[in-house]
């Protein structure tokens, strides 16, 4: 499978520093995670339900605030009280299992309306962005449609139109085909490869193998808030290090 | 039936509009009229009050619930003597029936709105505010661009079935002489002397046919509203639960 060179440059894009969380005094969500994501890196995280794959993901842009270490993005702490919250989530693109396009907006309008109210575009620069964008994941003849009009996998492709329309350096995906019925997946699966492909900066926690094994640069292996495994997706499915990435491994193919 | 219709007959101007245009406006009008102004003006406080309420701001919470929890938890006639005695003391001239009547019916209906306001942004997923946060949206764009466009639109059924509560209310009026249409009854009663039982049947017929037709309108508002979000998919149905409830829990 062939990379884009952005990768191999080694720029830093997200650093987890001694990464801590925790719910309460005495459930920790999170412990002591050390990674980095290079940019044009695409990371598939993985590991069993309730490991901390989304609670991960989700500190990345504080939708979870963390107790202990560091997260940085682009050079920048993004956990100190010093940041810009809304500025720099306008950077992150972030997609949900359950889309949450928003329901009483038209799809384009859904797309136009971050960047018009935080990136101060004038309604036609971002309607024509908003344009390219559907016509891009495949529905350009949707944009006056409203979500409830859609198919699930339709639904997740607008998701991610409306992230990219504040044109991030880096998308996070949350099980973005987790609540999909099996036959839309493909479609969701098929935009987020052409992403990569392009050179996007990405974290994706999914259960998607095939799509970690085709695209992914890393597999990041979680376990109990630990992250136990960091490898290529060759290595990883072949020769998984960790007592626990085997089982979740021979778990998977049991099915 | 015919004491009804005489009496119909004889009074409807009265029942209707009062003395108007001899004298002033009195009878359902009034009623109407305090009823919208209720509600209309009590809309926005309504709002603001349940912004307060899930206002993550501790100094803005805790006053608006005090407000709300004082006054629904107060007999609406108290409040018309709070306000028919206490208002005129603070602002050292006399206020009309009209005018207390009014004030009172704000205060009141923006304690009810706002837990009906409060209930339409708590019904919604919580993923639409994470989803606006996520792009970068404040919480006040969030608020004013995702939350209150949804949650109003949702509660639109229970604010109707709101001003059907606000137009029993202005009944009360009667008490502090406003002009309304349970006084006119009265004075229609006080004239004819022999017949109150057909005149406050009659009274109560008027109640009814107008809180009724409401009431069906605000069914109707629902069921559509309902059958939007079903032509919608799975993922709004916690959005969906609400409705019904509420307008129930309101009547």
């Amino acid at each position: 499978m062939e990379k884009t060179s952005a990768a191999a440059s080694g720029q830093k894009m997200i650093v987890f520093n001694a990464v801590n969380k925790w719910y309460g005094p005495h459930f920790q969500a999170l412990t002591d995670i050390n990674a980095q994501v290079s940019k044009g890196e695409v990371i598939v995280v993985c590991g069993p339900s309730g490991s901390g794959k989304s609670t991960l993901i989700r500190t990345v842009n504080r939708l979870e605030e963390i107790q202990g270490g560091k997260i940085q993005f682009d050079g920048q702490d993004i956990h100190s009280p010093k940041i810009d919250l809304n500025r720099f989530r306008s950077h992150v693109g972030f997609v949900f299992q359950s889309f949450n396009l928003f329901p009483h907006l038209s799809v384009v309008e859904n797309l136009m309306l971050a960047p018009t109210s935080v990136l101060g575009k004038s309604k036609a620069q971002a309607r024509q962005r908003a344009t390219e964008l559907l016509d891009r994941v495949g529905l350009a003849a949707k944009a006056d449609s409203y979500p409830g009009q859609l198919s699930g996998g339709q639904q997740q492709r607008v998701a991610i139109a409306r992230a990219l329309a504040m044109d991030p350096p880096a998308m996070l995906f949350d099980e973005p085909t987790s609540a999909l019925d099996p036959e839309m997946v493909g479609e969701v699966l098929q935009v987020m490869k052409s992403l990569a492909r392009e050179g996007m900066t990405m974290m994706c926690v999914t259960h998607e193998m095939n799509f970690a094994r085709e695209v992914a640069d890393k597999v990041w292996f979680m376990d109990a808030g630990r992250l136990v495994e960091v490898d290529t997706p060759e290595n990883f499915f072949s020769r998984p290090q960790s007592p626990r990435a085997q089982k979740f491994l021979s778990d998977l193919r049991a099915h | 039936m015919n004491d009804f219709l005489i009496i119909l007959r004889d009074n409807w101007t009265l029942l209707l509009v009062g003395q108007y245009p001899n004298g002033p406006l009195g009878g359902l009008a009034i009623t109407l009229v305090l009823s919208f102004l209720g509600l209309i003006l009590a809309f926005p406080l309504g709002v603001l009050l349940a912004l307060a309420r899930v206002s993550p701001i501790r100094w803005l919470r805790a006053p608006a619930t005090a407000v709300v929890y004082v006054v629904r938890g107060v007999p609406l006639i108290m409040f018309i003597f709070w306000v028919y005695f206490f208002l005129p003391a603070l602002i050292g001239r006399t206020v009309s029936g009209f005018t207390t009547m009014v004030v009172t019916l704000v205060i009141y209906q923006a304690a009810y709105l706002a837990e009906v306001v409060r209930a339409g942004i708590e019904g919604l997923p919580h993923g639409q505010t994470e989803a606006s946060r996520a792009l970068g949206l404040s919480h006040m764009q969030t608020t004013f661009k995702v939350v209150l466009p949804q949650a109003l639109y949702n509660m639109v059924p229970a604010m109707v079935s709101q001003f059907v509560s606000t137009i029993k209310e202005t009944s009360l009026g009667y008490v502090i002489s406003v002009n309304e249409l349970t006084f006119a009854a009265n004075q229609v009663n006080n004239t004819l002397l022999t017949q109150p039982f057909q005149v406050f049947i009659i009274l109560a017929g008027i109640y009814f046919l107008l809180c009724f037709s409401l009431t069906q309108l605000a069914r109707h508002l629902e069921k559509r509203i309902a059958s939007k979000r079903a032509g919608l998919n799975g993922t709004r149905s916690r959005a969906a639960a609400p409705a019904t409830p509420m307008v129930q829990a309101i009547e």
